[in-house]
């Protein structure tokens, strides 16, 4: 029983950084983007959610815990949506291929992230291993009170805000694409967007906005994963990069509904995960467990082009630049 | 859905309103966007120039701001960590040889507009292969061996790019995707074999293979170990470029990826030659970790691809399936790698510096394309406009 919670609490810890790159993805992809630059917009995020913190907990005597989370929300925000908007620009505007230059950014991203990271310290001229102890305690409060409901509490309660602002998320971004006038209007432009201008609906700008939300939401998982998952540290092992493409996998796994991505990230983190509580495995057929989160999302992808039902399919125009001239 | 389609229906009619009641007066944008495909040939490399020079601009002014150098400086100490010393020209040379061969690769695919992503993977299980010869057929006379490693590697590469293939051509499976997620396969398959092969016991590498019998090593001709790296490279360029060219299947490559409808009226098999051509475009990346394996590193690890196979999807995109100007956008890939690196060691920084650089080059060039494809028109003044 022991085994069965802390498996679970660990998925819900991996779950929850690839949800906010996964629902971040979804805008942009259900806006007929493939944004393979989800990797390096998590990278961003969470740097810069690191440095800004760094720097204010480096120059204050008392941080504040509020003004800590802000700051790392925000300023993540900031840098993940500008990083979505050097895509959009040369995607949208300059009409770059999309899968390229999503490439481009996860190269960009990562590198930004991993040289900050590394070279904070040198930097800032100081020689300590980088750490934010105030705002990462503050990211991993937990809801005091339920936490302590014995294994229920610990189950759905032991995590901190951002876990339950994930699913917050999810839910909210779902209620937006199914049932708003507006995000009717973003799944035109990525299904049809030679219909969705016929109809006067401005491709552009909900193309430009799809993205550059999308990709501040997407970098929420970078801030967890740097502030919860790590403690508020860096490392430079591109484990960002590897949980950035399972966020791209979930996408598909969850079949472009957000809401389908919130167990779906939970199962990706068993999955995942699943190899440390199977006893009896050398480390290197645990390896070959760890590939079960891709394997699976490949049969989902064959099934469902097999199958070939519409509802699951990716939106018809993804990956494909709209030029209105063009026919 | 039905609440959607409501809505749908009374979104065109709202939109419809005002154009009907009051017509907005006409007004020409500011800047009008036109395609072109005149550009001379000497046009195209100024632009693609320009790009190139504004982004070592742009990259001057990032590593001013981080290390208050020089950006003059800068650059010499670029050159020189790239082709300052025998050692580095080669190594600079090896990793552009890398590149070229995994975009050479790539080549045959993206002309048929067939998005494999997997590079990555395919270089990967090539390497797994590769090293899993030299490692248990050891004792095979040399010619053989090489025989059997170059076999072995294609067709793992090859078995790795038909399994997207398939899935496309039967289902229309997305490509991009599904090879996407097959890198990470090889990735943990790279893991087990790692685990599996690991000398000495517990360091978790697999250490250098045959140090003492160089068994699988490209054997050391005219002075130099990467002799055979080059010849391989150069070979697999020319024959590509001819492939696409002036063959049969480059024509037939070519239709598809133009409009595979048209390729069927013209009674191509669009199943057939998809697979066809994956399997050749898998063999060459396979081939690639092959070269990267018994031709560079002499050992295996999640390394041996290290993103080389999305930085050369990125190459064979910019060269526009010319193999030949693979050659180049790689020189200049590896050169800033290099380079970057050895700034970034003279400053005490760490060598993802490089990688930050390179992304912003790509961005540039990638931005400049639009100027080669298409014009922008000024409107003329705003009395002539209304």
């Amino acid at each position: 029983m022991q085994g069965f919670v802390t498996l679970i609490q660990a998925a819900v810890f991996f779950g929850t950084v690839i949800m906010f790159g996964c629902i971040g993805e979804i805008i942009a992809e259900k806006a007929g983007n493939l944004n393979l630059g989800v990797p390096g917009i998590m990278y961003l995020g969470g740097i810069a959610s690191l440095a800004a913190v760094f720097i204010y907990e480096g120059s204050t005597e008392n941080p504040s815990k509020a003004v800590c989370v802000l700051i790392a929300l925000v300023s993540a925000f900031c840098a993940s949506a500008l990083g979505g908007l050097i895509y959009a620009f040369l995607t949208i505007t300059l009409r770059a291929n999309q899968n390229v230059t999503g490439l481009t950014l996860t190269i960009f991203g990562s590198g930004v992230a991993n040289f900050f990271g590394g070279s904070l310290n040198t930097l800032a001229g100081r020689f300590e291993q980088i750490a934010v102890p105030v705002t990462s305690s503050a990211f991993r409060t937990t809801i005091t009170p339920l936490a302590d409901l014995g294994i229920v509490g610990k189950l759905f309660f032991s995590y901190g805000f951002m876990v339950y602002l994930a699913i917050l998320c999810a839910i909210i971004v779902h209620r937006f694409l199914m049932h708003t006038r507006a995000g009717l209007n973003l799944r035109t432009v990525g299904e049809n967007p030679q219909a969705a201008d016929a109809a006067g609906i401005n491709v552009t700008k909900n193309k430009y906005l799809a993205i550059c939300i999308g990709a501040g939401i997407s970098g929420f998982g970078g801030v967890y994963y740097v502030m919860d998952y790590i403690k508020g540290t860096w490392a430079n092992d591109g484990s960002i990069e590897k949980l950035g493409w399972l966020a791209v996998a979930l996408v598909i796994f969850a079949t472009w509904k957000s809401i389908n991505a919130i167990w779906g990230a939970y199962l990706f983190g068993i999955l995942y995960w699943m190899y440390m509580y199977i006893p009896g495995l050398t480390r290197s057929s645990q390896e070959i467990f760890k590939m079960l989160p891709y394997v699976v999302t490949i049969i989902v992808l064959v099934v469902s082009s097999m199958k070939n039902s519409r509802e699951k399919q990716p939106p018809a125009s993804l990956g494909l630049a709209y030029f209105r001239e063009e026919r | 859905m039905t609440e959607e389609k409501k809505t749908a229906t009374t979104e065109l009619e709202e939109n419809e309103a005002p154009a009907v009641h009051e017509p907005k007066p006409l007004k020409e944008p500011i800047v009008r966007i036109v395609k072109r495909e005149d550009m001379k040939f000497a046009q195209r490399i100024a632009v693609r120039l320009t790009g190139i020079v504004l982004a070592l601009l742009v990259s001057a002014i990032v590593i001013y701001a981080i290390t208050k150098y020089n950006p003059i400086t800068v650059y010499e100490t670029m050159i020189s960590g790239a082709f300052g010393t025998r050692t580095r020209i080669w190594s600079t040379v090896k990793e552009m040889l890398m590149l070229t061969c995994i975009a050479v690769g790539l080549a045959p695919a993206f002309r048929m507009r067939f998005w494999n992503i997997g590079a990555e993977g395919q270089v990967l299980v090539g390497g797994i292969v590769t090293a899993g010869c030299m490692i248990y057929l050891k004792d095979l006379p040399s010619p053989v061996l090489f025989a059997v490693m170059f076999c072995a590697s294609m067709l793992a590469g090859a078995l790795w790019a038909f399994l997207p293939a398939l899935f496309k051509a039967k289902w229309n499976t997305n490509e991009t995707l599904f090879t996407l997620m097959m890198n990470y396969v090889a990735i943990q398959l790279t893991s087990f074999a790692v685990a599996k092969w690991e000398n000495p016991f517990g360091s978790n590498t697999v250490g250098v293979i045959n140090q003492n019998t160089r068994a699988g090593w490209f054997p050391t001709v005219l002075g130099t170990q990467y002799f055979l790296n080059v010849v391989l490279v150069l070979l697999l360029t020319v024959f590509m470029f001819v492939y696409l060219r002036y063959t049969k299947h480059g024509y037939e490559i070519a239709v598809v990826g133009e409009s595979e409808n048209t390729a069927r009226y013209a009674g191509i098999n669009v199943g057939a030659v998809i697979i066809r051509t994956l399997l050749l475009s898998g063999a060459v990346c396979g081939l690639a970790g092959c070269i990267a394996v018994s031709g560079a590193s002499h050992t295996i690890s999640t390394s041996t691809a290290g993103g080389r196979g999305f930085t050369a999807i990125i190459v064979a995109w910019l060269a526009k399936f010319n193999t030949f100007t693979m050659l180049l956008i790689s020189l200049l890939l590896a050169f800033l790698d290099s380079g970057a690196g050895e700034i970034a060691s003279k400053c005490k920084l760490n060598d993802y510096a490089s990688q930050m650089i390179i992304g912003i080059i790509l961005f540039f060039i990638l931005g400049s394309e639009f100027f080669i494809n298409y014009r922008l028109i000024f409107r003329k003044s705003g009395k002539e406009a209304a």
